[in-house]
Parts: structure tokens; C-alpha cells; sequence
């Protein structure tokens, strides 16, 4: 996304005569926003499935019951650990992907450019201060615990056969793509107010 | 904590009743499926629940470990009362029943041996993986499955899953065992060979058991009581023998 983002600006910034700014553009854009969103809605869409298809396909071939019965609570041990997993994982999934965001960019800046890594990435870290991190690493904790609860919800209360696998697996990715979006408005708003 | 029961059995001995079901009801919706059971199970016996498709027999045994909650009635099980249980009791309760299920429920994500291990791991009792090895290997042997402890679920059959999931539930010796229709589509022979692994796990580790089933030569070999339940209620409870001489034609439709 860095790269596609620097492909796509830096024509414009030259005309500007501001192609010094691309580095500083770019990050505060992947790290304040598209970082968190795209790779929350990606994780939404691989994990959010992932676990509502697992847990509902564990639901009805009467696996979860057999653990009840084996005096598990499947709630601790299947719901508790997956949303704990992705509050947890999704953070650093999105400082991994602002990082190569960014080297994206350094690598788009450099089709038409002549820039080293050193001077981009300088640029890139001067332009942002801790204010543009903070809420948004926090909000991803958030979207992190929202599509975990999400897909174990869809999965653990999946019935009515294996077709209900399909449409767990379906709606979870569905409303925890929508509640990411929702929380992020939300997310936007308190740190505008803050500000 | 309520107090022992003790109950002359129609044998004429008296006998300790392990579970006591008076007045069950439980619906779905406006669909009345047990209307209102009484049935008790005694020390050591394999009672055995007839009855056809949708007359609620899955459904009464899930109530006695607390899967369902009931609608109105009492299920008391080892002297205390399911319906009034906090989740620790239940758990404890639990501890001391097996439930096999019709699809066998084994955990896809593990192989035989974590599938085994899983119940002795998450028991309060710490054991050392020794002891652990130990039943794992002792109740896979009992079942005859000794080389598929490293296979995952989706490679056995249908009677292979059967038996290992019998042998999940026998790993924690279990008091009471349910059996939810533990013949449905297995070959007559594996038929055979679970309804042996039912009267052995009774003889060897002095279970009481209910068992769910349609298949009569299942019935044959394991019933110690049969309960037929029809509309809700139960229809006859008898011996064998008593089911087998029965002129009623619904009890015959079974043992035809």
C-alpha cells in the first residue's frame, strides 16, 4: 500500500515541487490510518472466517459439547484464548505491516527517484510524532478484540448443520469487517476531540 | 447434598440408583418432546432407550449432564440435583460421567493421543505424563487401537473414531456412561464389536450406563432394562425378554 500510495502521489507532489514531503506524507498516512484499517479488514477477512468456520464447525459435529461434558468450559479454553490471540497479534500484525509500508514507499519513491533508505526513512520518522502513534496502535487493540469476538460469536452459536459452518464463517467476516469501520469513525472522533 | 437412595430394583434386590429422573419435561418452542419422564438408572446396570427418531432420547440424556437445561422436573444424579447445580458442581458431576457421542466428537485439531490426553490434562487431579501415558496406552488397548495413537481423526474410520472416542471417555473412569446411538452407521460387524466394548467398559470398570440406540442387536447384546419412550412419556420399561414376547405393535415394530 506504501508503494501504490507513492506511485500514485508522487507525481503530483512533484508538480507542487514538494517530493521532499512523499516520505513524511506517506508514513503519517500509513501509520495514522491505512496501516490499521487495511490490515484489520485483512485480518477480518483470514481470521475473522478462520476461527467462526473452526468453531462452528466444532459446534456442530458436537466437539464443544464434548468438551463441556469433559468439564472444560469451552468458553475459557476455545473463546477466551482466540480473542486474547487476536487483541494481542493484530497490533504488531500492523506495526510489521506499517514497516513494510513504508520500505514500499522508499522502494516507489525510487522507480522514479534517486533516494537512499537512510535519507527516506529519516524523513519519513521527522515528520511524525508520538500523537500520530499513539491512537492509532490503540485503536488496533480494539479492532483486534472486535474480530475475535466477532468470529468466536458467529462459530460458537452456529447451528442447524454443516451449512451453518459457511455462514458463520460468512457473517463474521461481514460485521467484523463493518464494526472495524465503525470503531475506526469512533476511534477518529475521540482522538479529534483530544486534539 | 441430598440423601442416598437406595431402591428395590424389580430383581428384588435392592439397588443404588445413580440417576433418578422424575417428571422431565423439556420443549422446543411449542414442540413438547418429553412430556413427562421418570426413569431410574441403577448401580451397574446398562439401561438401554428405545424409541424412535425425534421422541427426545438424545435429548434426555444431554439434560442429565446439563448440555440442556430442563423445563420443568427433577434429574438427580449421584444424590444431587442437576437443575439446581452452580457450574463448579456440575463440573465436578461431570467428572464422573462418560458421554459418547453419536459422531464420536473428536477434537479434529489433535491427533489420537492429544485427543486422549486432553481430559486427564484439564482434570483438577495433576497427573504426570507418565501416568498419563500410562491410561492413554491402557484405554487405547481396551479399544484395540494401540497403533493409531499418532493419527489425526480424519484419517480413521468411522468405527476407528468410534472406539477412540470411547476410549477419551473411559481414560477417566468414569462412573456413568451414556451412550448416545453408538451403532448408527457402522457395518453390522463393527456394530457387533462396539456393543462388546459396551459390556466390557460395564464389566471392567463397574459402570452404569444409558444407552441410545435403534439397533437391535445392539439391544440384544448390551440391555441389562430397555425404557421405549413414545410421545414424550416412557411407553414400557421392561427386561428383554419382556419386550421380546410383547404383542404390542409399536414394541414389535422394533424387534421384528
Amino acid at each position: 500500500m506504501g508503494l501504490v500510495l507513492t506511485i500514485q502521489s508522487r507525481p503530483v507532489l512533484v508538480d507542487f515541487g514538494a517530493v521532499t514531503m512523499l516520505p513524511g506524507m506517506v508514513t503519517v498516512s500509513l501509520i495514522r490510518e491505512m496501516g490499521p484499517v487495511i490490515t484489520a479488514l485483512i485480518c477480518a477477512g483470514k481470521i475473522g472466517s478462520g476461527i467462526g468456520a473452526e468453531l462452528g464447525a466444532m459446534k456442530v459435529t458436537e466437539q464443544i459439547d464434548a468438551m463441556e461434558v469433559s468439564s472444560t468450559n469451552p468458553m475459557r479454553y476455545l473463546v477466551v484464548t482466540r480473542v486474547l490471540a487476536t487483541t494481542l497479534m493484530i497490533p504488531i500484525l500492523v506495526l510489521y505491516a506499517d514497516i513494510m509500508g513504508i520500505l514500499g514507499s522508499w522502494a516507489g519513491a525510487n522507480i522514479k527517484g534517486d533516494v537512499t533508505i537512510v535519507l527516506f526513512f529519516a524523513q519519513a520518522f521527522a515528520s511524525i510524532e508520538f500523537i500520530d502513534f499513539l491512537p492509532a496502535v490503540t485503536k488496533t487493540f480494539f479492532f483486534g478484540a472486535v474480530i475475535g469476538i466477532v468470529g468466536c460469536y458467529k462459530g460458537y452459536y452456529a447451528s442447524g448443520g454443516t451449512s451453518s459452518v459457511g455462514v458463520a464463517a460468512n457473517s463474521a467476516v461481514v460485521l467484523s469487517s463493518l464494526l472495524v469501520i465503525i470503531v475506526d469513525v469512533i476511534a477518529v472522533q475521540i482522538t479529534d476531540m483530544m486534539l | 447434598m441430598m440423601e442416598e437412595k437406595i431402591q428395590t430394583h424389580k430383581s428384588g434386590t435392592p439397588k443404588k440408583v445413580v440417576i433418578d429422573i422424575k417428571n422431565l419435561k423439556k420443549s422446543f418452542g411449542k414442540l413438547e418432546v418429553l412430556k413427562d419422564i421418570n426413569v431410574q438408572i441403577y448401580e451397574g446396570e446398562n439401561l438401554v432407550v428405545l424409541g424412535k427418531s425425534g421422541t427426545g432420547k438424545s435429548v434426555l440424556i444431554k439434560c442429565i449432564v446439563g448440555l440442556m437445561d430442563l423445563d420443568d422436573g427433577e434429574i438427580i444424579v449421584f444424590d444431587e440435583n442437576i437443575k439446581e447445580m452452580n457450574t463448579e458442581s456440575l463440573s465436578k458431576i461431570r467428572r464422573r460421567i462418560g458421554f459418547l457421542f453419536q459422531s464420536g466428537a473428536l477434537y479434529d485439531s489433535m491427533n489420537v493421543k492429544q485427543n486422549l490426553e486432553f481430559p486427564l490434562l484439564r482434570s483438577p487431579i495433576k497427573f504426570s505424563q507418565e501416568e498419563i501415558d500410562k491410561k492413554t496406552n491402557e484405554a487405547l488397548s481396551h479399544v484395540g487401537l494401540e497403533k493409531a495413537i499418532l493419527q489425526m481423526p480424519s484419517q480413521l474410520s468411522g468405527g476407528q473414531r468410534k472406539r477412540i472416542s470411547l476410549a477419551r471417555t473411559i481414560v477417566t473412569n468414569p462412573e456413568i456412561m451414556l451412550y448416545d446411538e453408538p451403532t448408527t452407521g457402522l457395518d453390522p460387524v463393527t456394530s457387533d464389536e462396539i456393543s462388546g466394548l459396551i459390556r466390557d467398559v460395564q464389566r471392567q470398570y463397574k459402570t452404569s450406563s444409558i444407552i441410545i440406540t435403534h439397533d437391535i442387536n445392539c439391544v440384544r447384546s448390551v440391555a441389562d432394562r430397555i425404557v421405549m419412550l413414545k410421545d414424550g412419556i416412557v411407553y414400557k420399561e421392561g427386561d428383554l425378554a419382556s419386550f421380546e414376547s410383547s404383542d404390542d405393535p409399536e414394541i414389535k415394530s422394533f424387534f421384528k
